[in-house]
């Protein structure tokens, strides 16, 4: 009776312990700001060579990109501040602008 | 001449051409056939490059372009897709002479391809913290979890997180002598080496094959007793590494 008593006493123990410590990890989830977890990748806003990519070979990869603000290579960036990015306009007086899609300016001759 | 002889005589460097190849001029077409027999090898051989850049570091250029010869004719791509290319080599440096005397060679090679594996692996959406905030202690010791397609996992004998941090940033301090666990978690779109505490790798591990948090802590404090579930359940939900829950026994 004894042991027994000693065994349900340690499980509860287990028990207490898991939950704490579940309770500890949500709390420090939800501590975390949302924002700085939150990123996306960013077309034509990289500077030449200053692209983002872990890939390895076969793919496009970080830092390739030829020229600055290459419309088809991404960065990441905060979530929702991509197309706030300021950038200098084009050659042309064409303001550029960040987008969550490739685009076609700025590509390599 | 069969497509199978073509592809042997471009793996091995000493076979004569292939009979029955010829140039414009009907001569046989030698220089040519070496000259695509050479692309194949470097450009397989740049593919390792680009793939096992801190093994390539540890044992020099020069010999990671011999490593990578021998490997290539050996293990030969399967798939026409190269970015996942190498996975046979951690295997092929544990029986590579050449690499007797570096140990912990093969499981850094194991480290740099379950960073890209973990890179191209499909994105998951991660679990709703709530809704393990929504269960009961008892429930909690019952819950089994699903891990991102992203989550890998390397026990290791051998100091691999500080080798490999100490060939990929500058600064960092030399590895010492303690074994290292490690495992790959990817919070959004960058895989990340997580050097494990003691205990958290046999945790992991029970996870993965689905048994339940109870268990799994079990297996763990069995291990280390002091092994602390929080810091490591925080992570594993920040990084979004736990994608589902059941919770039914």
């Amino acid at each position: 009776m004894i042991a027994e008593k000693e065994a349900s006493m340690s499980n509860t123990n287990k028990t207490l312990a898991v939950a704490g410590a579940v309770a500890a990890a949500l709390a420090a989830q939800m501590s975390t700001p949302a924002h700085a977890q939150a990123k996306e990748k960013c077309y034509g806003v990289a500077l030449a060579e200053g692209n983002d990519c872990a890939a390895g070979p076969g793919t496009t990869c970080a830092g390739t990109s030829a020229v600055d603000y290459q419309g088809n290579a991404w960065k990441l960036v905060d979530a929702g501040t991509c197309t706030e990015i300021d950038l200098p306009a084009m050659a042309d007086g064409t303001p550029r602008q960040g987008s969550l899609e490739p685009l076609d300016r700025d590509l390599p001759a | 001449m069969s497509q199978s002889a073509f592809a042997t005589a471009l793996l091995a460097p000493d076979a004569p051409t292939p009979p029955g190849l010829s140039d414009p001029e009907g001569r046989p077409a030698g220089k040519r056939f070496d000259i695509y027999r050479n692309n194949v090898v470097t450009s397989l051989t740049a593919a390792l490059e680009t793939a096992f850049p801190v093994v390539r570091k540890l044992v020099g250029p020069t010999n990671f372009k011999l490593l990578a010869g021998a490997f290539l004719r050996r293990h030969p791509p399967r798939t026409p897709v190269l970015m996942l290319y190498g996975a046979d080599l951690p295997g092929f440096l544990e029986a590579w002479p050449p690499a007797r005397t570096l140990g912990y060679l093969p499981d850094i090679a194991r480290l740099e391809q379950a960073l890209r594996e973990a890179y191209h692996a499909a994105d998951a959406a991660p679990l709703d913290p709530t809704r393990l905030a929504a269960l009961a202690p008892d429930a909690l010791m019952e819950v089994r979890f699903t891990l991102a397609p992203a989550f890998r996992l390397i026990r290791s004998p051998w100091p691999i997180h500080a080798i490999w941090r100490y060939n990929t940033e500058p600064g960092c301090p030399k590895p010492g002598p303690k074994p290292q666990d490690v495992a790959v978690l990817r919070d959004g779109y960058d895989p990340e080496p997580i050097l494990l505490p003691d205990g958290a790798v046999a945790f992991l591990a029970a996870l993965a094959t689905g048994e339940t948090l109870g268990t799994a802590m079990e297996t763990a404090t069995a291990e280390a007793p002091e092994f602390d579930l929080g810091p490591l359940l925080a992570q594993l939900l920040a990084t979004g590494t736990i994608t589902e829950l059941e919770t039914h026994a």
